[in-house]
């Protein structure tokens, strides 16, 4: 049981935090979803025995901390008492006796187990503001966050600073929305504020439902008490009494980490009644979403909360002005959020200095896809794809596949080639090109996709969780799934392209909310972008990218052919005779299209 | 399996008490009914819209609403098979084509013998792991067909032992 703390507390608190640092070596240990399923807790088990047997539970202390963001299955860092840091990535079982009695014991580090290029080049050129603690602290511990100056951008707010300050300094700093549309946090809280009422709302969407994205995931895991912070003082600002966090049910860890933070963030006082001595109120509940991708949209999200079918209204009335319950209500994502007490604490200039003109600060992105280094990384506003991609991101996975396109801004985003890799990542450049910001998933794709099927993929899953409300959308998304489905099968006609550029425009123009407006993207942008490959669908039958299995002859090209045998090696039926030296034979009769042949195949020379 | 009317209504009771009554408590309310019974049995729905005072025709619009609200009984286990971006672009569609294969049950079905339900979701957010599949709660990255495969006879000849 913690005790509540006073302002003063806070800074006392702090610094018996920092003295306890120092006198033992820190074993850090990356335990959220993805350490997880990677066996971090089995491996930290394995740890915790062997610093017992070997006498070193006294002078190691194993620390759980969130994931950082690169993906290495288990990843354990060593940090000795002088502040000498050590990484070890894939660590299993089998290699803690090895990293114990090397490492610990005799001080000699476990070369073959260090992290390697990849893994400095993924965080280099990053800018880690909101992910600062994500595996560096744990997120169950309070006092480990408060150590490192959580809340005392609340302490500095509730005692310093007026309300309207507070808005000032957020709309100074230019920060915008992360979650998709890219509203000005501050504007949106300052309307709110606005509006005379009986009660106001605040709420953090942590509803994170866009496919390829993961950064509010890895921050709730990770730094959950940088979320609450940012969403007292939001509450703060606003003058709300009483805030939400919606978070989606698919996130059981995340849920578990929030309840955590939430009841020692009450013990210490930074939720309840008269907050530090401040005489401001604020309490925070948790709500679990229950799986509706349209929930994300915050109409619909409230209308969620109220115990209703998550269905999107028209807009204005905006949720700053008549919001849940019919209250003023903000709505702010996960990340805007985590970014708020940094901007309190140093300043809206500070924020600021770094981003382009209209966007500030950094943004985090979801990399994943064909690329070699997946994972979240944490960049200025402004840097160009490329960089991204080739830089933290390491380039293409696959030897022999280049890069295609970049898909960025979830399913509701665009597809962009390779001409537009130097577009800087900023909300108005991106919706130059057809693109959008989204939550900041960033899929790669290369040689080995189809774009034709990746627009119908993006769309069954926008027509699925369409709530059906509006017709445009409802019906719209559809019609443009079935004429694409139909390209796929090799039934294109001609006019379907048309067909497909009139029909998005005018379920883009007419659909109530952003998922009607931005579903379209992927299909207009891959129409923009690839429309030889559209074409090639359509006029020839050919999908050049060997994925759509109607129109494959299974047939080898002997010009790109080298006689590997690859490909009869890897046919799960035998339907590939092949002899050393000589072309394969694809028994067409026998094959069953499973495309084994085409994926392994490293000339692309079967289609 | 079904629940004798007596049964049911007792642990609807014990869940119910823990609320009181709002309209804004009726999806939590759904979620907490549904980890007691693995769904949500139809008389359960009618005492809900009662306790609320809200139309039963209602609460069933929200039930159906939800992805993760069901209202049909799920079998022993649970295959959850990830079609997000990521797992799409790696792959996951041939996991779900084996999963059927092998149950004989299509998205979103359970064997006839409840021994398995086979879902799929929209995004698990472990997209740098794809693809990837839970069974039975633990997830499992960078999934293979055969990996799938191997999965479901241990766990089905662990319960033959």
């Amino acid at each position: 049981m913690m005790h509540p703390i006073s302002g003063a507390d806070l800074k006392r608190h702090r610094y018996q935090g920092c003295c306890q640092m120092g006198s033992k070596f820190k074993v850090l240990i990356c335990q959220g979803t993805s350490g997880l399923s990677g066996g971090a807790h089995i491996v930290a088990e394995a740890l915790r025995k062997k610093l017992h047997e070997s006498g070193l539970a006294d002078k190691c202390e194993i620390k759980r901390v969130g994931d950082r963001g690169l993906f290495r299955d288990v990843l354990i860092d060593i940090i000795s008492p002088d502040g000498k840091r050590w990484t070890y990535e894939r660590v299993s079982v089998e290699d803690v006796t090895e990293i114990v009695e090397s490492h610990l014991v005799k001080g000699e580090p476990v070369k073959r187990l260090l992290a390697g290029d990849d893994y400095r080049r993924f965080f280099e050129g990053q800018l880690r503001w909101v992910l600062r603690n994500c595996g560096e602290i744990d997120p169950e511990d309070i006092n480990d966050y408060i150590s490192v100056g959580g809340y005392e951008a609340l302490r500095k707010a509730l005692t310093e600073m007026t309300p309207e300050d507070v808005i000032n300094e957020v709309v100074e700093s230019g920060l915008r929305g992360r979650g998709g549309a890219g509203f000005p946090t501050g504007i949106k809280w300052r309307i709110c504020r606005g509006h005379e009422a009986p009660a106001r709302y605040v709420i953090c969407n942590a509803d994170e439902g866009d496919p390829g994205a993961f950064m509010d995931r890895s921050i709730l895991e990770g730094d959950p008490h940088s979320v609450i912070e940012g969403l007292i003082i939001a509450g703060y600002a606003i003058g709300a009494s009483k805030g939400f966090i919606y978070c989606r049910a698919e996130y059981p860890l995340a849920i578990r980490r929030l309840k955590v933070a939430l009841q020692q963030a009450r013990e210490m006082g930074f939720i309840g009644e008269d907050i530090l001595g401040s005489g401001f109120s604020f309490d925070i509940a948790l709500k679990e979403g229950a799986g509706a991708f349209v929930c994300g949209e915050e109409t619909a999200l409230i209308a969620s909360i109220e115990g209703k079918r998550g269905m999107p209204r028209p807009r204005p009335p905006f949720p700053a002005e008549k919001g849940l319950w019919g209250m003023p209500t903000i709505i702010n994502n996960v990340e805007t959020l985590a970014n708020v007490p940094r901007i309190i604490l140093n300043g809206a200039k500070w924020f600021s200095s770094v981003g382009t003109d209209r966007s500030k600060g950094t943004k985090v992105f979801a990399l994943a896809g064909k690329v070699k280094n997946t994972g979240l990384v944490e960049v200025p506003m402004g840097v160009t794809l490329r960089q991204l991609i080739f830089g933290p991101g390491g380039g293409m996975a696959r030897k022999g596949y280049a890069f295609k396109a970049v898909q960025i801004g979830g399913p509701s985003g665009g597809c962009l080639p390779e001409e537009l890799l130097d577009t800087p990542i900023d909300y108005e450049s991106l919706t130059q090109v057809g693109a959008i910001m989204g939550s900041g998933g960033l899929i790669v794709l290369d040689e080995g996709t189809c774009m034709v099927d990746a627009a119908k993929f993006f769309l069954s899953f926008t027509s699925a969780e369409s709530c059906g409300k509006c017709i445009p959308c409802r019906v719209g998304l559809v019609r443009l799934y079935e004429v694409l489905d139909r390209i796929t099968k090799g039934e294109g006609r001609e006019g379907d392209i048309e067909f497909l550029e009139r029909m998005g425009n005018a379920v883009r123009e007419t659909s109530l909310c952003g998922l009607g407006k931005t579903a379209l993207n992927p299909v207009l942008t891959t129409v923009r972008y690839f429309r030889d490959e559209y074409e090639a669908h359509i006029k020839h039958g050919r999908c050049p990218a060997g994925v759509c299995v109607p129109l494959l002859r299974f047939e080898v090209d002997e010009g790109k052919c080298v006689k590997c045998g690859r490909c009869a090696r890897v046919c799960p039926v035998g339907a590939i005779a092949w002899q050393r030296g000589s072309f394969p034979v694809i028994n067409k009769d026998a094959c069953i299209k499973c495309r084994a042949c085409i994926i392994e195949c490293p000339e692309h020379a079967i289609n | 399996m079904g629940l004798v009317g007596g049964e049911l209504e007792r642990r609807l009771e014990e869940i119910l008490g823990a609320f009181c009554g709002k309209r804004s408590e009726l999806i939590p309310i759904l979620q907490r009914i549904q980890n007691e019974f693995g769904y949500l049995p139809e008389d359960a729905l009618v005492k809900v819209s009662r306790f609320i005072g809200v139309p039963e025709a209602h609460v069933y619009g929200v039930a159906s609403f939800y992805e993760q609200l069901r209202l049909r009984q799920l079998g022993k286990n649970i295959i959850t098979i990830c079609r997000g971006t990521s797992c799409y672009v790696c792959g996951s569609s041939k996991l779900i084509d084996e999963a059927k294969s092998v149950l004989g049950i299509d998205e979103g079905e359970t064997t006839p013998d409840l021994k398995w339900t086979l879902e799929t979701v929209t995004c698990l957010g472990m997209c740098a792991h794809a693809p990837c599949a839970i069974v039975n709660g633990k997830v499992y990255g960078k999934m293979t067909p055969k990996k799938l495969v191997s999965i479901i006879r241990a766990v089905e000849g662990g319960r033959r032992s």
